[in-house]
C-alpha cells in the first residue's frame, strides 16, 4: 500500500470507529496507549505548547519604571507590543527583504529541482545515479558550513574566480541578497529534486501507454502528464521553502563577516535575535508570534489553495 | 513500499516503437540532457571541490597557486593544527555535535515511533484532536520556538547546558506523522491481535515485532532528525554561551566572525569546513536508498 492510500484511508477509518452518539464503549488497552503517546505528549507539551503559549504571553506585557530610577517591573500591556510591531519598519523592511528573497528564489530553485527530477526520469539521460548523487551533495552542507565557503567563494581576494569577482561585487548591498539566494539553492535543490524525482517514480508506467499510442513525445508526456501528477510533491516542496524562506537566518547571520552590507536586522528571525539580546524580550516575543503567524498563514494558504485547484 | 518497486529504468521511452525519426532526435535529446546535467555537476562540486583544495594548502599558497589545483600539499599540517589549536576545541565541537545529533535523533526516533504507532492502532477519545494538532506542529518554525525556550530554559537555569540543545531535539511531530501513516499500512492488526493471544504484552509486541515492521519509516525519522539538528543553528545561538558547549556549525561560525581579528583561523575555518561536511557527504552516499524511500512517503499526498 502506498503513502498516499494510507493517507486517504486514515479519515474514513477514523470515522468508521467513532462510537455512535449515547453509546459508550470503554477504551481497551490504556496502559499502553499511555506508554506509547505519553512521552512524546509530554515532549511535545514541554517544547511546542508551552514555549508558544509563553510567547504569546510575553508578546502581552510590557515594562514599566516607576518614576525614571525604579526598578523595572512587567505588567499586562494588551496589545501594546503589537502595536509597535506594525511601527516597527526595520521589522517589515526585513520582512519585505525575505518576501522578495522568497518571490525570485523559490520558483527559480523548484523549477531547476523540476527540470532535473523529469531529465533523472527521462530515458534521454545516462550515468543518472552519478547525477542523483553529485546534485544532492550539497545537502549534505549544513547551511552556516555553505554560507562560510560561499562567503570565500564571493570574496574579491580569496576568491578562485578573481576575474568573475573583481567585475561583479557579490557582496555589495545591492548584490548580496542574491548571492545568499544562490547559497540556499545551492544546498536545496537536490533536496527537493529528489522529493520530486521519488514522485516521478511513483508514476506507473501503464499511465504512459495511452499517451505512447496517440504519439505523444517525451516532452510532452512530461508536460501533459508527469508534472500534473506530481503537483502534490511540489506543492509541498513550495510549502517547506515558504517556511524556511521566511525563517532564514543561519546563511546572512554569516555573511555578516563577509558583507558589511547585511545588518543585524537584515531577516525577521536576525532581527528577534537582536531584540531580545537588547533584552526586549517582549517585543521580541511579538516579533516571534507575528512571524510564525504570518508563516503559517502562508504555507497553509498555499496548501489549501492548490488544494482547490487540483480538485476542480 | 510498492511505489518505489517499478522496475528500473522502465520510464516511458521504453514503450516507445522504434520510430525512423527516433534516432536522430534522441542523440540531440541526449546531448542536450547531458550537457545540462553536466554544467550544474560542476556548479554543484566545484564548491566542494575548492573547498578541499583549499584545506591542503598553507596560508601562503592559499592566495598565491591556482586555486582549484594542489600546491604543495600541507593537509595533514593543517589537520594537526587545527586539532591542537585552542585545546583541541575543535575535536570537542565534533564530538558535541555527534552528540547532540545521533542521541537527539534517537530518541525522538523512539518517541515519534511509539506515538504514531498507538495513533496507528489504537481507538482513544481525542485521538484525532492530538493528531491534528501535532499536524500542526509541523508546519510550526523551529526558529520560531527558539526565543520561548530561552526565556523558559533561562527561569530553570537550563541555558547554557548540554540540556538546552539537547531537550527541544527530542520532539518531532513530522516523525509522529510518518509513523502514523507507515504503521497504518504496513502493520497488519491480524499481527497485534496474534501477539494478544499468545500472551505478549502490547508494549511488547510493539518492540519485538511491530518495529521490525515500521523500520523503513524509523529510519526516515532518524535520519530527518539527525540532519535538522546538525544543521540547527539558531537553538545554540540563542542557549549556549561557553564554547566547549557548541556544536561544530556554531563552532566555525564563531572562528568565522574573528577572521579580521586573528587572520591565522583562516586555514582552520577551512580546513574544518572541509572536515566536517566529510562524514555526513560519506554517511548520505551510503544512506540514499533509505533517503529516497523516506523522502517519496513524506511527499506522496
Amino acid at each position: 500500500m502506498t503513502a498516499t492510500e494510507a493517507i486517504t484511508r486514515a479519515p474514513d477509518a477514523a470515522r468508521r470507529s467513532r462510537p455512535r452518539r449515547g453509546e459508550r464503549r470503554k477504551v481497551q488497552h490504556k496502559g499502553a496507549i499511555a506508554i506509547f503517546t505519553g512521552p512524546f505528549g509530554v515532549l511535545f507539551l514541554l517544547f511546542y505548547l508551552i514555549p508558544i503559549g509563553y510567547a504569546v504571553w510575553k508578546s502581552l506585557q510590557v515594562v514599566q519604571r516607576e518614576g525614571t530610577y525604579g526598578a523595572p517591573q512587567e505588567v499586562f500591556g494588551g496589545l501594546t507590543q503589537y502595536a509597535l510591531v506594525f511601527q516597527n519598519g526595520p521589522f517589515w523592511e526585513s520582512v519585505g527583504r525575505v518576501l522578495l528573497f522568497g518571490v525570485v528564489q523559490v520558483p527559480i530553485m523548484l523549477g531547476l529541482a523540476l527540470l532535473f527530477a523529469l531529465l533523472l526520469d527521462s530515458p534521454a539521460l545516462k550515468g543518472k545515479r552519478f547525477f542523483r548523487l553529485a546534485f544532492f551533495a550539497p545537502y549534505a552542507v549544513p547551511g552556516v558550513i555553505a554560507a562560510i565557503m560561499w562567503g570565500f567563494l564571493y570574496s574579491p581576494n580569496l576568491s578562485p574566480f578573481t576575474d568573475v569577482t573583481r567585475t561583479i561585487n557579490f557582496l555589495s548591498p545591492e548584490m548580496v541578497l542574491w548571492s545568499i539566494a544562490n547559497v540556499v539553492t545551492w544546498v536545496f535543490v537536490g533536496y527537493n529534486m529528489l522529493i520530486i524525482y521519488s514522485a516521478l517514480l511513483a508514476i506507473p508506467s501503464e499511465v504512459y501507454e495511452a499517451a505512447r499510442l496517440d504519439g505523444a513525445g517525451q516532452i510532452r508526456i512530461a508536460w501533459s502528464i508527469k508534472i500534473p501528477m506530481v503537483a502534490p510533491a511540489i506543492v509541498l516542496t513550495a510549502v517547506f521553502s515558504i517556511i524556511g524562506t521566511l525563517q532564514l537566518l543561519a546563511e546572512p547571520q554569516v555573511f555578516r563577516s563577509f558583507s558589511s552590507a547585511v545588518s543585524s536586522g537584515f531577516t525577521p528571525n536576525m532581527l528577534i535575535y537582536a531584540t531580545s539580546s537588547v533584552p526586549n524580550t517582549q517585543l521580541a516575543a511579538a516579533f516571534s508570534v507575528v512571524l510564525a503567524l504570518a508563516t503559517f498563514a502562508l504555507s497553509f494558504t498555499f496548501l489549501k489553495s492548490t488544494q482547490r485547484k487540483a480538485a476542480q | 513500499m510498492s511505489m518505489l518497486t517499478r522496475t528500473r529504468g522502465a520510464t516511458a521511452d521504453d514503450l516507445a516503437p522504434a520510430r525512423s525519426r527516433g534516432a536522430r532526435e534522441s542523440i540531440f535529446s541526449r546531448g542536450a540532457a547531458l550537457l545540462v546535467m553536466g554544467v550544474f555537476t560542476l556548479y554543484f562540486l566545484v564548491p566542494i571541490w575548492w573547498l578541499f583544495i583549499a584545506s591542503t594548502k598553507d596560508r601562503g599558497d592559499l592566495l598565491t597557486t591556482p586555486a582549484l589545483w594542489f600546491a604543495e600539499w600541507n593537509f595533514f599540517t593543517n589537520v594537526g593544527d587545527l586539532i591542537s589549536y585552542g585545546d583541541g576545541i575543535y575535536f570537542r565541537w565534533l564530538l558535541n555535535s555527534i552528540g547532540y545529533a545521533v542521541v537527539g535523533a534517537l530518541l525522538a526516533t523512539v518517541f515519534a515511533g511509539m506515538c504514531g504507532y498507538a495513533l496507528a492502532k489504537y481507538r482513544f477519545p481525542g485521538r484525532e484532536l492530538f493528531f491534528n494538532v501535532v499536524l500542526g506542529g509541523v508546519l510550526v518554525p523551529a526558529t520560531a520556538l527558539a526565543l520561548p525556550l530561552f526565556l523558559l530554559f533561562s527561569q530553570v537555569n537550563l541555558t547554557n547546558t548540554y540540556w538546552a540543545v539537547l531537550l527541544p531535539s527530542i520532539v518531532s511531530p513530522f516523525g509522529v506523522y510518518l509513523s502514523r501513516i507507515y504503521a497504518a499500512s504496513s502493520v497488519p492488526d491480524e499481527l497485534i491481535e496474534a501477539g494478544r493471544i499468545d500472551g505478549a504484552g502490547e508494549v511488547r509486541t510493539f518492540f519485538t515485532v511491530s518495529v521490525r515492521l515500521m523500520t523503513p519509516a524509523l529510519v526516515t525519522v532518524f535520519l530527518f532528525q539527525f540532519v535538522s539538528i546538525w544543521n540547527n543553528f539558531f537553538l545554540p545561538l540563542i542557549m549556549l554561551r561557553s564554547a566547549e558547549l557548541f556544536p561544530i556549525t556554531y563552532g566555525l561560525y564563531s572562528w568565522n566572525t574573528q577572521l579580521n581579528q586573528i587572520p591565522e583561523l583562516r586555514t582552520y575555518v577551512l580546513t574544518g569546513s572541509f572536515l566536517s561536511i566529510v562524514p555526513l557527504i560519506v554517511a548520505f552516499l551510503l544512506l540514499q536508498r533509505f533517503w529516497r524511500n523516506g523522502l517519496g512517503s513524506g511527499s506522496v499526498k
